[in-house]
């Protein structure tokens, strides 16, 4: 579905194959670059920042740092995690300062090919388009790569 | 340390690290001795030693550099080749610098060390002949260098490389040993200054004072843990964890400490500079120069400090002719004084000069439009001074190109702030001026108060803090008072504005039984209380930076991890201010804007007035600046001191008039409810009753006339109806006859004109 009207340069794409850990949110498998990631950690107790935006679910302790987490689910426009159901914490390192991310699962780290990228459709709309750079073409599953900068600058 | 000033301890200092390297270098340059980046490196170094040596009249060692100078310049050049003599000489006259250095380091001179063989060997191998007479006297290094072919053929290396290091020793060690002894006696009790300190990156001081602080959140969490253990071993090694974390974070807290003296030392040249441009004669005198602080804060002081200074010399200190006059003398005296108190840095920048007139301040205030006539009547002189730090206020009569240009003392403020530090300023007429700095040692461990709001929380830095009052339900549903919807406290005769941070931050509170907890809160020079659920406790927390998304709320200026693990953020007590006052300020400002407008009108004219009833259809206004609170009182509770009516209120015996039969007018005697207007001043208040309230009306549009009756000033124009102005100092003193009488000065005379009767 790489459209003519899609801006973005398949450069760009190819940039991003390579290793990605993924998560699922949703029932959407998804993936960021594992250079980014720095742990994966078990649901933490979240500080809440009351007049931060929505999608800032609050602050968790990382071993002495305070680290700002980021619903995903929220950013991404999806529906809140059901009750009952723990989120689990990606650790990502962005220019030096370290952001989490709240998914439901986590996943493998999966070598992905940038011969099965694809842009993200044209049907794909809202906040989900800027975060959302395409899909890789797995076996039976898309996986959907995360623009990791972008996801948290909420 | 008697004989050595800074500068010969500092060129120690640097001469011995640089010697380090010399010896490394000269060694690996024997392997590759074409590196011209090496031997460079050398001669730098060799002639930054013969240069200050020679600065400092160190006539033996400059000499020795010299020549070992001489040489390093040839070879650098490539005039001559490196040989294994060469680099033997050479390293030579590294020990001998050496031995040099350490006699200037113990005794202050160059001692008895010997240079003129050492000289000899560099000449003589300079010129590829054996070093003659001066070397032969004293030791058998030159008969057995003498045969060795020092030529430039490459196999006659390897027996000179052999032969020469046996000797070479020798004299260096002698002096060595002929240097030590004196060394020692002379130096036994300090560390040579070279071993005593060592250049650290502040990077790394940076991360030690992180680790620093993460040791105090884990001692935090081990001994709130450990608080509840039974064990006393246990407790005992808590105890002494806790105490070891202290010592240890002030220990690195004094790596960063620099002396205040650092930017004191530019303020003489700036002092003689400006007194000179201003024709005036001071003395600059500097107590406590060796107060230290933070290198950061240090940093950020300098300008505000510099331009207090400059302020001192330019408003504060009068001409010479002047001080005669006054019977001072010609020289005016500028003191700085820097101590610790408290965990803080208390800096004064003291003068002797004409000090500061409140009067002259409260009148330039209410020109500019920053206070109201009758806000200025109620404040304390100190406060008034403290207007001062108004953006947009200036005193100097004229606009110098000094200073007077009413931006400064605001930016000052403002800067001191920043690093959470707070500034006052005390003045007597005549005797001279003090502006005191407070600012805490460091920025990265702050002590503050831990609270509660809906379950999560906060963090409050102590240095905004002024006080804690707790009432409980039922007090608190008597002492927490509103003004015109504004709930307010009154906190010792004084209106404190609340601040629920609940409703700050947009949270409902959890707390239900009534129970008030409040924080009174200082920032910029106004006074709040931060309403929370509870207080939990106070402990030193370290400041971590939020990330982006969360700075750009504006209400917390950082984060920090608890003692049991969990995060808190810290609040902006400046920026909660700044929000949460914003719509009383920005009234303020219309006011400000009114009152600048209405400038040129009467007193009466400009203020906002209540209108009230007082009976038979007669109406009174009342300026809302002298309204501190509108009550209903059941008549029945008024009771009688003598033939004085007063009602219980709050604890306090409120003295009543009734301003009809003040006035003479005849309003219904017998009603059930009685309608009252508080006003307070001084910690003492009385009640004014009338009969109904009824509307807010601006007075600018007023009209007067002088028709006087007995208790009222006249009359004006007042929504279409003619007004009676009524003395309230009389109403006043018709309830409460000692009203005045301990605060006769400050009596507001804007009140005296101020009501009015329709």
């Amino acid at each position: 579905m790489s459209a003519p009207t899609d801006t973005r340069p398949k450069d760009e794409a190819l940039v991003i194959g390579g290793q990605l850990a993924t998560f699922w949110l949703d029932g959407d498998l998804y993936g960021v670059e594992v250079a980014h990631v720095q742990e994966v950690l078990r649901s933490q107790s979240l500080t809440r920042v009351p007049l931060a935006p929505t999608a800032v679910a609050g602050l968790i302790n990382l071993r002495g740092q305070v680290v700002t987490a980021i619903e995903l689910r929220e950013r991404l426009g999806r529906p809140p995690r059901p009750e009952g159901t723990d989120a689990v914490v990606i650790v990502v390192r962005l220019h030096g300062e370290a952001v989490s991310l709240l998914v439901d699962a986590i996943a493998d780290v999966v070598d992905v090919d940038p011969a099965d990228f694809e842009a993200p459709p044209d049907t794909l709309d809202g906040t989900a388009r800027d975060l959302i750079r395409g899909a890789f073409k797995l076996d039976g599953q898309l996986l959907l790569a995360l623009d990791v900068h972008k996801a948290v600058s909420a | 340390m008697d004989g050595l000033d800074d500068i010969v301890e500092e060129f120690l200092v640097e001469s011995h690290e640089n010697l380090d390297q010399l010896d490394t270098d000269l060694v690996a340059l024997e392997q590759e001795p074409n590196s011209r980046e090496r031997l460079s490196s050398i001669f730098r170094t060799i002639h930054t030693i013969k240069g200050t040596s020679g600065f400092l009249a160190f006539n033996r060692l400059e000499e020795v550099a010299h020549v070992g100078e001489n040489m390093l310049s040839r070879l650098r050049d490539g005039a001559l080749a490196l040989t294994p003599t060469r680099t033997s000489v050479l390293l030579r006259m590294v020990d001998t610098v050496r031995a040099l250095l350490a006699s200037i380091e113990a005794t202050g001179g160059e001692g008895n060390v010997d240079v003129s063989d050492v000289v000899a060997a560099i000449s003589a191998a300079m010129e590829d002949r054996p070093a003659e007479p001066a070397a032969e006297a004293p030791v058998v290094e030159a008969p057995e260098a003498a045969p060795v072919p020092v030529a430039e053929e490459a196999p006659a290396a390897v027996p000179a490389a052999a032969a020469v290091p046996v000797p070479r020793p020798a004299p260096a060690a002698e002096a060595a040993d002929a240097e030590h002894p004196p060394a020692a006696e002379g130096g036994g009790a300090r560390r040579a200054v070279a071993d005593s300190t060592i250049r650290v990156d502040v990077d790394l001081l940076d991360e030690l004072m992180l680790l620093v602080g993460e040791l105090v959140l884990t001692r935090n969490q081990i001994v709130q843990y450990v608080g509840r253990s039974n064990d006393t071993d246990l407790v005992r090694a808590s105890q002494r964890l806790n105490l070891i974390a202290s010592e240890l974070q002030e220990g690195v807290m004094k790596t960063r400490m620099q002396p205040i003296d650092h930017i004191w030392s530019k303020l003489p040249r700036v002092v003689r500079d400006l007194g000179i441009q201003c024709g005036k004669s001071v003395r600059l005198e500097m107590e406590g120069k060796d107060t230290e602080l933070d290198k950061t804060l240090l940093e950020a002081v300098k300008d505000p400090l510099t331009h207090l200074v400059r302020n001192s010399v330019d408003h504060g200190i009068e001409t010479p002719d002047l001080r005669r006059r006054a019977g001072k003398p010609a020289e005016g005296v500028l003191t700085l004084r820097a101590k610790h108190e408290s965990g803080q840095v208390v800096v004064e920048v003291a003068d002797d000069g004409a000090g500061i007139d409140p009067a002259k301040i409260g009148a330039k205030a209410v020109e500019r439009g920053l206070v109201t006539d009758a806000q200025l009547a109620r404040m304390s002189p100190t406060d008034v001074l403290q207007m001062i730090f108004l953006p947009g206020f200036s005193t100097a009569a004229a606009v110098t190109n000094v200073s007077g240009r009413g931006v400064g003392m605001d930016v000052v403020k403002t800067n001191i702030e920043s690093i959470g530090g707070t500034i006052e300023v005390e003045s007597v007429a005549g005797t001279g001026t003090v502006c005191r700095l407070r600012i805490p040692l460091t920025l990265a461990i702050v002590p503050a108060l831990t609270v509660e709001c809906a379950g999560d929380r906060y963090a409050i830095p102590q240095i905004s803090l002024q006080e804690l009052v707790s009432l409980d339900a039922e007090k608190a549903a008597n002492a927490v008072e509103e003004v015109g919807g504004a709930p307010v406290y009154r906190l010792r005769g004084e209106l404190l504005p609340l601040v629920r941070l609940t409703d700050v931050l947009g949270l409902t509170s959890d707390r239900h039984d009534g129970h008030v907890v409040i924080a009174v809160l200082r920032s910029e020079g106004r006074r709040f209380g931060l309403v929370v659920d509870r207080v939990i406790n106070t402990e030193e927390i370290v400041v971590k930076a939020v990330g982006g998304q969360l700075k750009a709320i504006g209400l917390y200026s950082g984060a920090t991890v608890l003692g049991d693990g969990t995060v808190a953020l810290i609040l902006d007590v400046q920026a909660l201010a700044r929000r949460a006052l914003r719509t009383e300020s920005a009234e303020r400002q219309e006011a400000r804007v009114a009152a600048a407008v209405a400038a040129a009108d009467t007193e009466a004219a400009r203020e906002r007035m209540l209108l009230a009833a007082i009976g038979g259809g007669r109406r009174v206004a009342i300026p809302l600046d002298t309204v501190t609170r509108l009550e209903q009182v059941r008549t029945e509770s008024v009771e009688r001191v003598g033939n004085r009516e007063v009602v219980q209120y709050r604890g306090a015996i409120l003295p009543i008039v009734r301003l009809d039969r003040h006035l003479g007018a005849y309003g219904e005697a017998d009603r059930e409810v009685l309608e009252v207007i508080v006003y307070s001043d001084h910690g003492r208040s009385v009640a004014i009753v009338v009969e109904e309230i009824l509307d807010i009306v601006d007075g600018e549009a007023a009209v007067r006339s002088d028709i006087e009756d007995m208790g009222l000033l006249g009359s004006a124009v007042l929504g279409d109806k003619v007004t009676e102005l009524l003395d309230v100092r009389a109403a006043i003193l018709a309830a409460d006859p000692a009203f005045y009488s301990t605060t006769t000065t400050s009596t507001p005379h804007g009140v005296a004109a101020s009501l009015m009767e329709v």
